[in-house]
């Protein structure tokens, strides 16, 4: 177990700057993912914490000590690879004791742990199996179980199911968890898939060309996303977003023919105190954004102080994606076929295509993003 | 525009069988998926469809026709690649203009045609530029272009999509099906991914190891999934199996899993389950939005007799909150579920909770084949018991 901090990390190859003055704090016995798209720094962080890179400029404490010129061998951090890299010439009895057996253990210890962690993963009947021969699902156990069997104090996990098919992938997930929750390692997970880093963490540092953009709980990058990267890269399906301008106590939104909707007093006056300029940037989540037949009761914006009024924002029905436990569909705003927004709507929705929807959602879901800094300005 | 039949197909690569005996029919101006895992045997099946390669056994027919003996060239059919295999020596103009100019057309006849392609596509601004300038998304559009021009019987795509970004695919997947409603013209859409063949089909085909599993439209396949492979490969979380045993009393049959009981009431439904009856044991199949999770103890017993009003006693293994929702992990006796909740639910793990399952959106498979024995639904008179 071990707190990890990062203090104003900086790595650069070259001309390209990977990470840019990194600085995080993970608690002892959390699970923090480190998110963000191909080449956004994440597993370059990583690997400056596991000691397989060294800084260019900044520090990285394990329980307040400095770990700089600590060797990978020495800092007590176990690591699962995108890979896995079991040892395919042993068997999975040989590849999980291997960690034990170069650290000099007695061979009653050796085994009394396999048989532990092997219990734990549920591979205990593979143990005499030659690693070679194992499914990939398998071989993804045995190399979690090598690197738990040395009871590291730190977990690094970079992208380690990618390499499963889906329905593996969700088991795993949840197993992943349990044995997080279990046995309490600090847990750094790298990863680019966002419905992994929301389901496992307890905290997410989002990253984005090198810079951390936001470091928060799933629900904290969820609900206030710091910008519009953040808010646009968690949640599936993404949210919408719709450019607009703030003036005269309402947003205009500029993709709709009748684009404006009037906000309550306490809106006008959160939205004006952040914003630097007029132009604006509106988020909604897809599961905020109803769609409803025209004029129809209860349909239009809803602010805070009436019940609803019809909005006047129309957009047209484009194709849907009945998903089973909800349906997705598909709109262009009536005054731009360039944008498309997404509503989740029940499992049994089906529209018609080409018809003209009425958008209904409230004040109180709504993101306010200032266009110029790309910030997020209100939420109310 | 055509239909095209497949009659008995099969088709092997040395020992290996790609394709078994397949069957198939896709109408005239359908949007038809195929949907499997790798290795299904499903660009196999496109590449026997256009005619670069030649079944073992059995017919392919197109509009009518047989084509076994036919050249690819002869067959009337675009096929849009995964590569997407642009000629990147060639401008867009004239990767969309080869195909006419192969046909011999006149030229103003290409150029008209070529434009009127690119004007519908969006792209008619890059008709100058190489592939190499272009983007993935407007490259997608030039292959997609490069296929209608010469206005074929029917359009094959082997996974499109698949090398673009998650952003991109959205809007290429919306723009695709745009099209295909527009030109009203048979497409077939070969994906392994299961959101795109929902979205897209109006009727899809899943394959597994060169066999044909089903073919319908997206929600009766999704809703009456024919066997174990079909109701995993629909539906994200996909389907939870609990193994039970199966019994047969006097009034109704008996369904137990170590945490409940489920009494099935009726002729038909009995019926169809006396092959498990049987062996002794069933799977029962529910998907994770057919569970609901109550965190509070219910009120002791129904009249009737159901103990906690027919919920199991269960409790929280893990949650994984994914912002719009959260998936709950639910282990009852010795299996763990996945069940859907709102974003706000509340439980921890560990907790205690009580557990309903919708009795009309059971599953119940064959122990051994996997196949689906029953499906119920509203009329069935099923009825679950804790403990």
């Amino acid at each position: 177990m071990a707190k990890i901090v990062l203090d104003h990390l900086v790595k650069r190859f070259g001309k390209q700057t990977a990470v840019k003055d990194l600085c995080l704090e993970i608690e002892d016995r959390q699970f923090v993912a480190i998110l963000g798209p191909s080449g956004c720094g994440k597993t370059t962080t990583m690997n400056m914490i596991s000691g397989l890179l060294k800084p260019d400029a900044g520090k990285v404490f394990f329980d307040g000590k400095e770990m700089n010129d600590v060797p990978p061998g020495q800092r007590g951090v176990g690591f699962v690879f995108q890979n896995y890299a079991v040892f395919t010439n042993m068997t999975v009895y040989e590849n999980i004791a291997f960690g034990l057996k170069i650290r000099h253990r007695p061979p009653e210890e050796i085994d009394r742990e396999v048989n532990e962690v092997t219990r734990l993963l549920q591979i205990r009947q593979l143990l005499s199996f030659n690693a070679s021969k194992l499914s990939i699902n398998d071989m993804q156990k045995v190399a979690l179980a090598r690197s738990m069997v040395t009871k590291p104090k730190i977990f690094l996990l970079d992208e380690p199911l990618s390499n499963l098919d889906a329905a593996l992938r969700n088991i795993m997930r949840a197993e992943l968890k349990k044995i997080q929750q279990e046995l309490g390692q600090t847990t750094i997970y790298v990863t680019h898939d966002q419905v992994e880093a929301m389901s496992l963490s307890d905290r997410i540092a989002v990253m984005n060309f090198a810079v951390l953009q936001q470091y928060g709980s799933p629900h904290e990058v969820y609900n206030r996303p710091k910008n519009l990267f953040v808010a646009n890269f968690i949640g599936s399906p993404t949210i919408n977003f719709m450019e607009g301008s703030f003036g005269s106590g309402a947003f205009t939104l500029k993709d709709f023919t009748r684009g404006k909707i009037p906000l309550s007093k306490q809106a006008m006056h959160a939205a004006g105190q952040k914003l630097t300029s007029q132009e604006v940037v509106i988020g909604v989540r897809p599961e905020h954004l109803k769609i409803m037949d025209r004029g129809s009761e209860g349909a239009g914006f809803q602010g805070e102080e009436d019940g609803g009024s019809p909005s006047g924002l129309l957009a047209k029905v484009v194709s849907s994606e009945p998903l089973g436990s909800k349906t997705i569909v598909y709109l262009h705003p009536d005054a731009n076929p360039g944008v498309i927004l997404k509503s989740s709507m029940g499992s049994d929705y089906r529209p018609a295509i080409g018809e003209m929807k009425e958008l209904t959602f409230k004040e109180k879901n709504l993101y306010v993003f200032d266009k110029k800094s790309t910030e997020l300005a209100a939420r109310f | 525009m055509a239909s095209i039949k497949l009659e008995n197909v099969t088709k092997r690569f040395g020992k290996t069988t790609a394709v078994a005996g397949l069957n198939l029919e896709i109408k005239n101006g359908e949007f038809f998926c195929v949907l499997g895992p790798p290795g299904a045997g499903k660009t196999t099946l496109l590449r026997l469809i256009v005619g670069l390669e030649r079944p073992e056994e059995g017919k392919i027919i197109i509009g009518g026709e047989e084509v076994n003996d036919l050249h690819p060239s002869k067959r009337d059919i675009s096929m849009i690649f995964q590569n997407l295999a642009l000629y990147p020596d060639k401008t867009v103009f004239d990767n969309i203009a080869f195909p006419l100019r192969q046909q011999k057309e006149e030229r103003a006849k290409i150029r008209e045609r070529v434009e009127a392609v690119a004007r519908q596509l969006k792209i008619d601004w890059l008709l100058e530029k190489l592939p190499s300038q272009l983007s993935g998304g407007e490259r997608q559009r030039v292959a997609i272009g490069r296929a209608i021009v010469r206005q074929p019987e029917a359009y094959l795509m082997d996974e499109p999509l698949s090398n673009l970004d998650a952003l991109l695919r959205l809007e290429m997947r919306v723009s695709l099906k745009e099209l295909q409603t527009s030109l009203k013209e048979t497409f077939v859409y070969v994906t392994h991914d299961q959101v795109e063949a929902l979205s897209m089909g109006d009727r899809i085909a899943i394959m597994n190891a060169g066999v044909l599993q089903q073919v319908d439209e997206p929600g009766a396949i999704y809703r009456y999934p024919n066997n174990m492979f079909v109701a995993t490969i629909l539906g994200n979380p996909p389907m939870n199996f609990l193994k039970c045993a199966a019994s047969d009393g006097n009034k109704e049959l008996l369904v137990k899993h170590e945490s409940f009981t489920l009494t099935v009431k009726g002729d038909e439904v009995r019926t169809a389950l006396g092959g498990a009856v049987k062996e002794g044991g069933v799977i029962l199949g529910v998907r994770p939005e057919d569970v609901k999770i109550h965190l509070e103890k219910p009120n002791g017993r129904e009249p009737g007799g159901r103990v906690n009003g027919g919920l199991v006693d269960a409790e929280i293994y893990v949650t994984e909150p994914l912002g719009n929702e959260t998936i709950v992990d639910i282990k009852i006796g010795s299996n763990v579920i996945k069940v859907l909740a709102e974003s706000d639910f509340a439980g921890a793990p560990g907790r205690r909770v009580w557990i309903g399952l919708n009795e009309h959106k059971l599953h119940f498979f064959d122990l051994e084949t996997h196949a689906c024995a029953y499906h119920a639904s509203e009329r069935d008179a099923i009825e679950l018991w804790g403990g």
